[in-house]
């Protein structure tokens, strides 16, 4: 009965993501392994570096990736549609209408040659009906609900005449159009200034403290989520590396990467002099990746283990589990080795 | 936008200007001028002094420019060395049969390429793609003389169902079946030299549009292939593509002069062919400056277009 219920309120509960490039005779495997659910309502927030595979992981849930990439997957299932099953046709009727996607660069996401009120229309007539006029009706209602002023004028406008800012609000107010349960906002706020960044953030929660949708928030700065998610999974050389929820993540964080990128966070209170720490070396190649563990090369704790196969998920909580060799506590002890003995 | 489009044109006068004293300065200072083509050896210094003074050939240069600019803005374009005939009505008879053949070769080119480049780019790397690529790729290579003697060979001489040379029949000047007849082989020839590049074009740049960022967003919100194509690609596809319109306007004056002079169309080819063979330097001379002052002006339009379509344009000057 619990189980059931628990089933019913994930909007999203993907097992086992598996997606492949094929490109001039190489494979690139972008997605190794994951598997994630999205609660109804809830803020996740997906983390890693550049390169860890979170747009592909996206791409890949929303039946975008190109011809040359294939995706497997064990169990994909939106709000109790099994979209493994769909063909290319259900899936484009699901897209834009039931989950929509936003992506990081607001300055070429819309077509130069078309009006922001054109771009808004043609999702309300597409998923919604709607004839013209209501369309217009809709989209100054939607401009407005992301806070763009004088949203009837703003209509006829065209996308160079809207800042960055604005323009990602307008790729939102797109999103909103059909109301949809999960909106996947693909780092929309790194092409944008720090103080922009931080309205879209607040508009991103309010928007869904508003209309109690999921949001999959996908950054690479840890720093951005801590008050906005309510559970993280961070993300690594195309495996999930740590999920938990935003407590079990800034708290009590049990995977070395975790704890090296929460080095690398800023203190919002400790003074500006204290030095981040970045994470030595480079995210791995994924063309031939490690046979190990991703990290690997990274972590300060790898042994010759960890070169050899991938972890297991250790579980810590309902909510939080770790893909490493070492328990969270083995680490702890570890760590303290380390710093007694430098 | 005003201001732009005026800044434009005036801009264009003095490249029109400078134009016309190069290629008068060009003819000026070739080593065989006017004076020789109407002159003998054999003649008296007198009598060469009474031809250059006929001519206005005593003057100083500059002199000598001014009253050919003048006769040019007056449409008198001056008389032919070896005929002693006015170019400008000479020009009025050619012009006129070049345009007739170009402009309609010219805008069937165009929508094909437009058409085909598009099915090409929107499949890429598919068949109907690779076939279309292979066909331009041979088609930039193949020269359009060449192309022409196939067609004078398969349908004039071996299956004789149409004429080789001319215009028309004598006698059937007045028959448009007549006129077409002769039509057919040098508007294909035009046609399948016009195409290729185009085609190229039209597809390099719809691939270039279909990777752009707004694509991907369009296929998130649920686009269709065919909204995607119709409704965005196409659209600025298009833009550059309508725009290069004016880079064609110099081809209506000599944009076939090969294929003219294969078919012996009575047009501006040969005529401008016979004035260089001939030295007749007025007649080379004017349709140098027609074909450059088209040039400008065709530059001119595609500027003038941009800025009219292209709402990014509209907003600067
Ligand atoms: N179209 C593609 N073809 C081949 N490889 C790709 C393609 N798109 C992404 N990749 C590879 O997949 C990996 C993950 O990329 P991505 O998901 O964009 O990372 P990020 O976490 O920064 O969003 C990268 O190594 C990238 O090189
Ligand atoms: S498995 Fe080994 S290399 Fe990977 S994170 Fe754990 S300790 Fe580090
Ligand atoms: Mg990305």
């Amino acid at each position: 009965m619990e189980e059931t219920l628990k089933k019913k309120d994930k909007i999203l509960s993907a097992a086992d993501i598996r997606t492949t490039f094929h490109t001039h005779g190489r494979t690139v495997q972008a997605v190794r392994g994951v598997s994630l659910y999205v609660e109804s309502g809830e803020i996740l927030a997906v983390v890693g570096e550049s390169g860890s595979g979170k747009s592909v992981l996206m791409k890949s849930v929303m039946g975008l990736m190109p011809d040359n990439a294939e995706v497997k997957a064990d169990q994909l299932t939106f709000a109790g549609q099994d979209m493994l099953g769909m063909d290319q046709e259900q899936l484009r009727k699901m897209r834009g209408k039931e989950m929509a996607m936003i992506f990081q660069d607001p300055m070429t996401a819309l077509n130069p040659l078309k009006t922001i009120g054109s771009h808004l229309m043609e999702v309300l007539k597409r998923h919604r009906g709607m004839d013209k006029e209501a369309a217009k009706k809709e989209a100054v209602a939607v401009l407005n609900q992301v806070g763009i002023p004088s949203p009837e004028k703003r209509l006829g406008q065209y996308p160079h005449e809207f800042s960055g800012g604005m323009r990602q609000r307008v790729l939102i107010a797109m999103a909103l159009c059909c109301k949809p349960k999960l909106l996947i906002a693909d780092e929309p706020t790194t092409a944008l200034d720090v103080t922009i960044q931080a309205q879209i953030l607040d508009l991103l929660k309010s928007l869904q403290e508003e209309t109690g949708m999921s949001i999959i928030l996908i950054t690479h700065d840890l720093g951005v989520v801590a008050s906005l998610s309510h559970r993280i999974a961070v993300m690594y050389g195309g495996l999930l590396m740590e999920e938990g929820t935003t407590e079990e993540i800034f708290y009590t964080p049990k995977h070395p990467y975790t704890r090296a990128l929460l080095h690398a966070v800023p203190k919002p209170h400790s003074g500006s002099k204290e030095r981040l720490e970045p994470i030595p070396g480079m995210a791995p190649s994924l063309i031939d990746p490690p046979s190990g563990c991703p990290f690997a090369e990274r972590c300060k704790f790898a042994c010759e283990r960890c070169t050899k196969e991938i972890p297991q998920y250790r579980t810590y909580s309902t909510t939080q589990r770790a893909l490493c060799i070492y328990s969270g506590e083995e680490l702890d002890h570890k760590e303290g080795e380390v710093e007694s003995h430098g | 936008m005003a201001r732009y489009i005026l800044k434009r044109i005036l801009t264009a006068i003095p490249m029109v200007f400078l134009i016309t004293v190069l290629c008068f300065a060009l003819m000026h200072f070739a080593p065989y001028d006017a004076i020789d083509a109407m002159t003998t050896p054999k003649m008296s210094q007198e009598t060469i002094n009474l031809i250059k003074a006929k001519y206005g050939y005593d003057q100083p240069v500059y002199v000598q420019y001014i009253r050919w600019l003048d006769g040019i803005m007056n449409g008198n374009f001056g008389y032919s060395i070896v005929t002693k005939q006015s170019i400008a009505s000479d020009l009025a008879v050619r012009l006129p049969n070049t345009v007739k053949l170009v402009l309609p070769a010219y805008l069937t080119a165009y929508f094909l390429a437009v058409v085909l480049g598009l099915l090409a780019g929107a499949n890429k790397n598919k068949r109907t793609d690779k076939i279309i690529d292979a066909i331009s790729s041979v088609g930039i290579a193949v020269p359009s003389f060449w192309f022409a003697m196939l067609l004078i060979f398969a349908l004039g001489y071996k299956l004789k169902i149409l004429p080789i040379v001319g215009m028309h029949a004598v006698g059937k000047e007045s028959s448009i079946a007549d006129f077409l007849k002769h039509f057919i082989m040098p508007f294909l020839t035009l046609t399948v030299s016009f195409m290729p590049a185009n085609i190229k074009y039209v597809r390099s740049s719809t691939l270039t549009q279909f990777s752009e960022d707004y694509v991907m967003v369009q296929r998130a919100f649920g686009a269709t292939k065919s909204e995607i194509m119709f409704k965005h690609v196409c659209k600025n596809v298009l833009l550059p593509v309508v725009t290069r319109f004016g880079m064609a306007f110099r081809l209506l004056i000599t944009g076939s002069i090969i294929t003219e002079t294969v078919f012996s169309w009575p047009g501006v080819g040969p005529y401008f062919i016979k004035a260089i063979q001939g030295m007749d330097y007025p007649i080379v001379m004017i349709i140098l400056v027609l074909s450059s002052t088209m040039v400008i002006l065709g530059n001119l339009f595609s500027d003038i277009l941009y800025c009219l379509i292209d709402p990014r344009i509209k907003e600067m000057g």
